[in-house]
């Protein structure tokens, strides 16, 4: 009978900042799914307010649960009521349908904006789990629904919820005939899409800060390619690199006071640790060949970076006490641009095979290999915070879209975009 | 190879144009408001003795190459010569397909850039003239997913 109650207005805020604009947005679609994901029931909630809410909240709850590939929800139009508190839940009813949970709840207006009261009845158990309730401002319908799914996730299968994050990609629009780059933001399953920034010339490898308020990015508007960092909420925007020759992907350190990079101002691309207090350049590696992609260990003491040292790029492991280096990747001919799992143990990273580019993990302790995905030009994975699902990016056709799978490659949907090419999708953290 | 043959049009048309203005005002706004004064036209020859025959600018690579063709080389020796009289930074820009990731292909587009270069030095060009810029996979000179269409793609453009 636990309570308990989220602010949302640090998502206000991000809401507030950016302009929105539709035509931008992406749509899920689902390409397959578990096995066996579990029937859940998300009942219509109950409006206690006047007129009509803006947004179907319990659809998009269903709609979340439905995209991690775990649940399968029962359509609407088959349910044979819609009880509105776990009162009015009929245990038979509900099992005769094989659902095994219900989610019931309740929006009412609070001071300008809404409080959802939500259930969750667990039907074969025929007990009630929890209620809660989430607040949130008059725009903020559809993150009180992530925020409602992200506590019915964490309830029934243990893993913490990321419905509530965002992510941050790259599209490529034509404007007159010319390409026009925008860095872009929406929320995980693609709605609410906005411009953080166009440029006229491209822009690549976005990462978030830690604490989900900045991004940092390559832009080539100076000429050549320089690094920036931008903070999301205020638009303020400092460039850090300006040196000859590449100035190249950026990501952040893990407690977010360094920022790893690559810069080819010795000759050819190393890896270069900047220190965002000091301004001090570290230069990591000492090597001819082309050492890129950098990304830290969740403990902030070693990186895995892409190197051809060996003839072929392959992944490596740079320990920066010490500066050994220690080759982590052997099955194929091109493994690229690692990312780790948040707890430390998998890397996914781009594996061509048979000719193929196709996303991969490789748990870390055993170097076993598995390929999740079977589309050909597949790249830049980036990891949930919870590290259930990636987005990376793929093609249909000629047209760049983005999409996703999760670790144990069980389910897939993309995320097509309305308008342009879509790339380098870079899933955000936790906001708290 | 299309982009920059394009580039070179457009570039031609806007001179073309200015030329035009320069001597006789024939811009369309301009001629609406005043009365018709513009003189019969004259045919200038405007050929210029020196004016050299447009040397390729485009040198092609293999797939995760920069290793410079025999006859990428051939070419390359006529800009030397070039560029060895010539005042002025000449830009190197490397470029790679889509296939394989966006970082490593701005590194690969940076290496052959710099094979480039470090021919065009051991021919006698003064290496402070040459700068090189990678722009990797983000700016194809052909769209499609074709080999033919990522042949295209794999160069360095000589600016």
């Amino acid at each position: 009978m636990m309570k308990k109650t989220f602010s949302l207005l640090f998502a206000t805020l991000i809401s507030c900042a950016l302009a929105v604009s539709a035509r931008a947005q992406l749509v899920v679609e689902i390409t397959d799914g578990n096995q066996d994901p579990t029937p859940i029931a998300v009942a219509p909630f109950d409006w206690s307010g006047t007129g009509v809410l803006p947004e179907d909240v319990s659809e998009i709850v269903a709609a979340d649960l439905r995209r991690s590939g775990l649940f399968a929800p029962v359509p609407r139009e088959d349910m044979l009521s819609f009880p509105k508190t776990p009162e009015e839940v009929s245990f038979r009813d509900w099992r005769v349908l094989g659902t095994e949970y219900v989610v019931t709840g309740r929006i009412q207006p609070q001071s300008g904006g809404y409080l959802l009261s939500f259930d969750l009845v667990n039907i074969f158990g025929q007990s009630k789990m929890f209620t809660k309730q989430v607040t949130g401002g008059p725009q903020q319908l559809r993150d009180i629904a992530h925020r409602a799914a992200d506590e019915i996730y964490e309830a029934i299968t243990g893993i913490r919820g990321a419905f509530g994050t965002q992510m941050i990609y790259v599209q490529e629009t034509s404007r007159g005939g010319e390409p026009s780059y925008a860095l872009m933001l929406s929320d995980i399953d693609g709605a609410r899409a906005r411009q953080i920034r166009r440029f006229s010339t491209p822009v690549m490898s976005p990462s978030w800060s830690p604490n989900g308020q900045e991004v940092a990015y390559v832009s080539f508007e100076t000429g050549r390619p320089a690094i920036f960092r931008e903070n999301i909420r205020t638009g303020a925007r400092q460039q850090l690199t300006n040196f000859k020759g590449l100035n190249s992907s950026p990501t952040w350190s893990p407690d977010g006071t360094r920022l790893a990079m690559v810069l080819s101002k010795d000759g050819n691309p190393e890896i270069y640790v900047l220190d965002l207090r000091s301004g001090q350049f570290t230069r990591m590696t000492r090597h001819f060949s082309i050492d890129t992609e950098p990304n830290w260990m969740p403990d902030g003491k070693s990186l895995v970076f892409t190197s051809d040292r060996g003839g072929k790029p392959q992944i490596y492991q740079l320990t920066l006490a010490t500066g050994q280096v220690d080759r982590l990747t052997f099955d194929g001919d091109y493994n690229a641009r690692p990312r780790v799992s948040p707890d430390g143990k998998t890397l996914v990273m781009v594996h061509r095979s048979s000719g193929i580019f196709t996303i991969a993990t490789m748990d870390i302790v055993s170097g076993r290999m598995r390929v999740l995905t079977e589309t050909r030009l597949d790249e830049s994975p980036s990891i949930a915070p919870n590290g259930a699902m990636l987005m990376y990016a793929t093609k249909r056709g000629s047209k760049g879209i983005l999409a996703a799978v999760s670790l144990d490659a069980g389910v897939k949907y993309s995320l097509p975009s309305q308008q342009g090419n879509v790339r380098e999708p870079a899933w955000s953290p936790y906001f708290d | 190879m299309f982009k920059s043959v394009k580039t070179g049009l457009g570039l031609a048309c806007v001179l073309a144009v200015m030329a035009g203005c320069s001597s006789t005002d024939t811009d369309d706004s301009a001629s609406a408001n005043q009365l018709d004064q513009t003189p019969p036209p004259v045919v200038e020859d405007t050929t210029t003795v020196e004016a050299p025959v447009a040397l390729d600018n485009v040198v092609y690579f293999d797939f995760d190459q920069s290793l410079l063709k025999p006859s990428t080389r051939e070419l390359l020796i006529k800009h030397a010569d070039r560029m060895r009289g010539a005042a002025g930074t000449v830009r190197l820009e490397g470029h790679a397909d889509e296939l394989g990731t966006r970082e490593y292909n701005l590194a690969l587009g940076e290496r052959r850039a710099n094979a480039v270069r470090d021919f065009l030095v051991l021919q006698g060009v003064n290496a402070a003239n040459l700068e090189v810029i990678s722009y990797g996979e983000e700016r194809p000179a052909s769209e499609g997913s074709s080999e033919s269409d990522r042949a295209m793609n794999r160069r360095v453009v000589i600016n």
